[in-house]
């Protein structure tokens, strides 16, 4: 094989694609049009009604709805999240954990799990929308909903703890199917199978589409931003194979490559943020002027502060996931008897997603001045269809953020590429398991069930990369959100629970029958 | 003077010179040995979500392993032979969890065996033998 040919070959390659290329586009466009139609036909209401919006306004009730919830826990918890944070870094240093049982999974790795699921594409590209359509002043309430969704947080992955399922195999799983059915019963309500059954088909749903089709989708945008167009699904097939190789191959090595660069990764943003941020700090603080002006006038974005306000609750509540209870699954297998520390520990994670990593995003494009303003009267000034600020190039996105990071360091936007793609790999992956508890609840356990679920996972990566299908990428997000309404309804009947473990942790913390152990 | 020699121990030849030293002192003085097998494990590491949940029962097919593999046998051996043994297999960092035992069992010794080559890598990443004189609570023999 020394003699063979690699440019040869490459050509060779190279024009067989080309020529399936060209007739696969053809088909796709087809086929494109035929879902469409068909999902739009048959799931339009469902969208319109989730994301239908309150009468004479332009917001959305489904993100009232979030709010609403993280509201009532913040005060229900007596705002908790402000109080306890010096106890939840303890805990996730591991100072209260028993060293006798180390090798179980540590309060760390369940909240580094989770936040791979929640880390992603919302940071990256869903910020640059907010701050493109609401201006500066959506970040204020963006970093607002980010610090109430924590009572959210807590209260969803105390009862996931709580209501787990330990396995005589060794095995530990839960989540809010879980926490809906046995926490129901223990109360004595009924509707608690019900809802964890719709609570199910909402996550086998979501796990298709917003953990699969949307990442693979913008993956597929973002690599051929850089190395031109060439058709999604080729894209899609290298995906789904490494998705093919992990769930189904189990072939772990993958997945623990891909854990142990998303985190370098995100650090590698975070910190990235912070330099262009110190190279421009003689602008911090009108950046941060910006945001709160705009946080209450809107600085002439569409829509004046209501419109920020809403785009910035909004990117709190989809990028952090609080009240959607998918990270309640990956919390539920921590090693610990008090279920309340789990609840400690998770409240970090809307702090890390959207206090810390969007807000890096925000700032980065406030203060390398993406959004161009008019000199004279300091409003921002608003695009040609009068619906979102203008910015240098009309960038939007992925590609606003990439320009912001570009505009100081010209070569971070192929690290950011690498970025997406591996986030977009690593929530793949983790929703993937979140769908397959979902499926294993509603059908049982058995490895031929769980092999038709990965299976139809990967054909939904190669789908989601291929093709423009907005419909039903709108259809998969209905479904995400749809989990929060049958979640959060769940959360205020259990959270007289969740108050009784609190009390009792507490008070036990207090007296000192709870020790640190170093 | 009797006591417990502490011996870090696996299935490699600086391990049973490790072992065959403290069988010699316990021989000539009395005493224990507690045969100590390490997991290397940090509750840093990444997990995929599947791995969480397989976590709990993976610790328990690996203690057993552990426990078949390396020190059962040994146990027995040393047992026939008329001493007095017990085991410890525990997961976390090798020097810490032989200190963490020492001071536990109240134990007189540690015994280690070493590779023999003071390598680059003990150089840059350091040695068990170097981190555990460092912080060990009891004298420490470093057999070669």
């Amino acid at each position: 094989m020394k003699n063979f040919s690699m440019p040869a070959a490459l050509a060779a390659v190279g024009t067989v694609f080309c020529g399936t290329a060209a007739i696969a586009q053809d088909e796709d466009t087809s086929l494109d049009d035929r879902v469409n139609d068909i999902f739009s036909d048959s799931t339009g209401w469902f969208v319109n009604l989730v994301f239908s919006e309150f009468p004479g306004t332009d917001f959305p009730w489904i993100v009232g709805w979030l709010v609403v919830g993280a509201v009532v826990f913040s005060i229900y918890f007596g705002f908790l999240q402000f109080r306890v944070i010096g106890h939840s870094l303890a805990l996730v240093r591991g100072q209260y954990s028993d060293p006798n049982d180390a090798g179980e999974v540590s309060h760390f790795q369940a909240l580094a799990t989770a936040l791979s699921g929640t880390v992603g594409l919302g940071n990256i590209a869903g910020v640059a929308v907010a701050i493109g359509i609401g201006g500066p002043g959506a970040i204020f309430w963006m970093i607002f909903a980010g610090l109430l969704g924590m009572a959210t947080k807590f209260t969803e992955c105390t009862l996931g703890v709580k209501y787990r399922n330990e396995y005589a195999d060794g095995r530990v799983s839960g989540g809010p199917m879980y926490y809906l059915a046995k926490g129901f019963e223990e109360r004595g309500l009924p509707g608690g199978k019900i809802l964890a059954v719709l609570f199910s088909i909402f996550c086998i749903l979501g796990a298709f589409g917003g953990g699969n089709m949307f990442q693979a989708n913008q993956a597929h945008q973002q690599i051929s931003g850089v190395v031109g167009d060439f058709p999604g699904w080729i894209t899609g097939l290298v995906l789904a194979g490494f998705v093919f190789a992990v769930t189904i191959g189990g072939i772990k090595s993958i997945a623990r490559v891909t854990e142990k660069i998303v985190p370098f990764m995100g650090i590698l943003y975070v910190g990235t943020a912070l330099i262009i941020i110190a190279m421009n700090y003689e602008l911090i603080g009108w950046a941060f002027g910006q945001i709160f002006a705009g946080a209450f006038t809107g600085l002439g974005v569409a829509g004046g502060f209501v419109g920020a306000l809403i785009q910035g609750f909004q990117r709190a509540a989809f990028s952090n996931e609080a009240g959607v209870g998918s990270a309640a699954i990956a919390h539920s297998a921590v090693k610990t008897n008090e279920p309340i520390t789990e609840g400690y520990v998770a409240l970090l994670e809307p702090f890390v997603d959207t206090v810390v990593v969007c807000t890096m995003t925000a700032l980065v494009i406030i203060i390398t001045q993406q959004l161009i303003t008019d000199p004279d009267t300091g409003l921002y000034v608003l695009n040609e269809a009068g619906d979102a600020v203008r910015t240098i190039d009309d960038n939007t996105g992925v590609g606003l953020t990439s320009a912001a990071f570009g505009s100081n360091i010209s070569w971070f936007p192929y690290i950011l590429v690498i970025a997406v793609v591996l986030f977009a790999f690593s929530t793949m992956i983790t929703w993937s398991y979140y769908g397959l508890k979902a499926w294993t609840f509603l059908f049982g356990e058995g490895e031929t069930k769980e092999i038709i679920f990965k299976v139809i996972f990967c054909v939904f990566v190669v789908i989601g990369a291929a093709a423009q299908l907005g419909p039903v990428i709108d259809f998969s997000d209905a479904a995400i959100f749809s989990m929060a309404v049958v979640n959060i309804i769940g959360l205020y009947f259990l959270m007289p629970i969740v108050k009784r473990e609190l009390t009792s942790y507490a008070s036990r913390l207090k007296s000192g029958e709870i020790k640190k152990f170093q | 003077m009797s006591g417990k020699f502490v011996v870090g121990f696996d299935d490699s030849a600086p391990a049973r010179r490790a072992l065959d030293f403290a069988v010699e002192r316990v021989r000539a003085q009395g005493g224990t040995i507690v045969l100590a097998h390490v997991l290397e494990w940090s509750p840093y590491s990444f997990l995929s979500p599947e791995e969480l949940e397989e976590r709990h029962k993976r610790r328990r097919e690996e203690m057993e392993r552990a426990k078949k593999a390396i020190t059962d046998s040994v146990v027995a051996e040393l047992e026939k032979a008329g001493l007095s043994v017990e085991t410890e297999i525990r997961y976390g960092k090798t020097p810490e969890i032989l200190s963490r035992i020492a001071k536990e069992k109240d134990a007189v010794q540690i015994v280690i065996g070493r590779e023999g080559q003071s390598s680059f890598g003990a150089r840059v990443f350091g040695s068990v033998a170097g981190a555990l004189v460092q912080t060990a609570p009891v004298p420490c023999t470093i057999v070669p």
